[in-house]
């Protein structure tokens, strides 16, 4: 009997957890009729979910028809968005909210002889053709329109240079958006995780036996000291880097969980915006320079070659430096971004075909592909603080031998 | 019409990147089949030499979008 009841209440689990990957994307449905085909709106939309944006989006969507013409009604709006603040620095401080720009205009597909669709407002202006929406606010006097989720100003309308692209001019944008909010969050998160724990160790030292939280995170601390820091770095120096290495391997980890909650305070995608992690990956690049000891800059400007090969192996050592942070960059962001893409893709598929029967495919991959990114986020913490670990090891490594 | 050379150009990568991981898993296991005891350190070098080529592969996917 207890053995029933055990394999039930799994059930209802897995069941619940289905439910929670499925239940924000089924919100978001667009309703498409008429010959346009849906895989382009079913791009834009998961596009929107990876960037970032100005206001967090909560819950619900406009609803939309697309006409066999190819114009777009608005059948209902429900929704719910929470306004962030923008801050633009445009000939001193401008504060605003993002309900600034709440008035979003509707613009119209038209049909072009040459490459599909373009787009146009009402006022007849053309847009790019893969956006829905813009929205014009004012903010302290000025006009400004917020198209792709970047900030133009707005005096008299947009321009487009040859290639279509908007030329108007744009604002410092120092705004708090969802991605910051989220990055906030983490960090407070982070924050109330370990305060008390080290304010215990400050108070008692290492006296008594860990409990508690301490005790579930003295194994990660353990893990990155002994799996990361003392075999790339070495006994002898790795504690100086201990601190940047936990910091880093704790907050790209949480960012990473973060971006996997399917609901409100989650599901931003952090850690996908290249931003991110190449602010993180410079930083790590500033350390291994910074560390670097005579060895290392020896091996970069008098490497053990044939003087005549100088002119050519320099610059390769120097830009080998800098590929490095690179590749630390794009991997991490496009683990994370792909994860985000793939968990969409499979929701997608429902109303892509515009069949119910194909959430029987669709929420278990979906799920499968959840419980997969798991694991990524946890492997995508370790390996960035894994490579930061080596690189500032081959920086600090002597060479006894030459 | 960039679109079709351009999901090739990602398959490739994508399967090159497969190939290689693969090799790796495959020559890990065998060693930690022969040596369980350095089972740890394996995998170490081994999600290392993972993580270098998964990113090879996923210069090839960025750049293809």
């Amino acid at each position: 009997m207890m053995f029933e009841v055990k394999y039930i209440s799994r059930i209802i689990t897995i069941a619940f957890v289905a439910l929670l990957t499925v239940i924000p994307n089924k919100a978001s449905a667009t309703i498409v009729e008429g010959e346009v085909n849906s895989s382009k709106e079913l791009q834009a939309f998961i596009m929107h979910h990876v960037s970032d944006a100005h206001s967090w989006h909560i819950w619900g969507e406009d609803s939309t028809v697309i006409n066999a013409d190819g114009t777009i009604n608005v059948v209902s709006s429900s929704a719910i968005h929470i306004g962030l603040p923008i801050i633009l620095i445009d000939n001193g401080l401008v504060n605003g909210n993002s309900d600034a720009f709440n008035q979003i205009k509707l613009a119209v597909w038209e049909k072009s002889d040459s490459n599909g669709f373009v787009l146009r407002d009402s006022l007849g202006l053309a847009l790019e053709n893969d956006s829905n929406y813009y929205a014009i606010g004012t903010i302290a006097g000025n006009k400004y329109i917020l198209f792709h989720e970047k900030i133009y100003h707005f005096e008299d309308g947009l321009e487009f240079d040859e290639e279509g692209h908007i030329s108007n001019s744009r604002p410092l944008d120092f705004s708090l958006t969802q991605n910051v909010v989220s990055m906030l969050l983490s960090v407070f998160i982070l924050f109330a995780l370990f305060f008390p724990v080290a304010r215990k160790y400050k108070k008692i030292g290492v006296e008594t036996a860990p409990n508690g939280r301490q005790n579930f995170l003295e194994i990660f601390v353990l893990f990155v000291r002994d799996e990361i820091a003392k075999p790339n770095i070495g006994e002898k120096k790795y504690v100086k880097y201990m601190p940047y290495l936990l910091t880093i391997f704790f907050f790209v980890w949480i960012n990473n969980l973060i971006g996997l909650i399917p609901f409100f305070p989650g599901a931003s995608n952090v850690s996908g915006n290249i931003a991110f992690t190449a602010v993180l990956a410079f930083i790590t690049y500033l350390v291994t320079q910074f560390s670097g000891n005579k060895d290392y800059w020896k091996h970069v400007f008098l490497p053990p070659v044939p003087k005549a090969l100088y002119p050519i192996m320099i610059p390769v050592e120097i830009i080998g430096t800098l590929t490095k942070p690179f590749a630390l960059t794009i991997r991490l962001f496009a683990n994370i971004t792909a994860g985000h893409i793939v968990v969409l893709a499979f929701m997608g598929i429902i109303f892509s075909a515009k069949n119910i029967a194909w959430a029987g495919l669709s929420v278990p991959m979906g799920l499968f592909i959840s419980v997969l990114e798991l694991l990524v986020a946890f492997l995508q913490a370790f390996i960035f603080t894994m490579l930061s670990a080596l690189f500032i090891g081959t920086a600090v490594e002597e060479h006894d031998h030459h | 019409m960039t679109t079709i050379p351009a999901a090739i150009g990602a398959g490739l990568a994508v399967i090159g990147a497969g190939l290689g991981i693969g090799k790796i898993g495959g020559a890990a296991m065998e060693g930690i089949a022969r040596q369980p005891e350095a089972a740890g350190k394996i995998q170490t070098a081994m999600i290392i030499a993972a993580a270098l080529i998964e990113g090879v592969a996923l210069f090839g996917v960025v750049v293809s979008m």
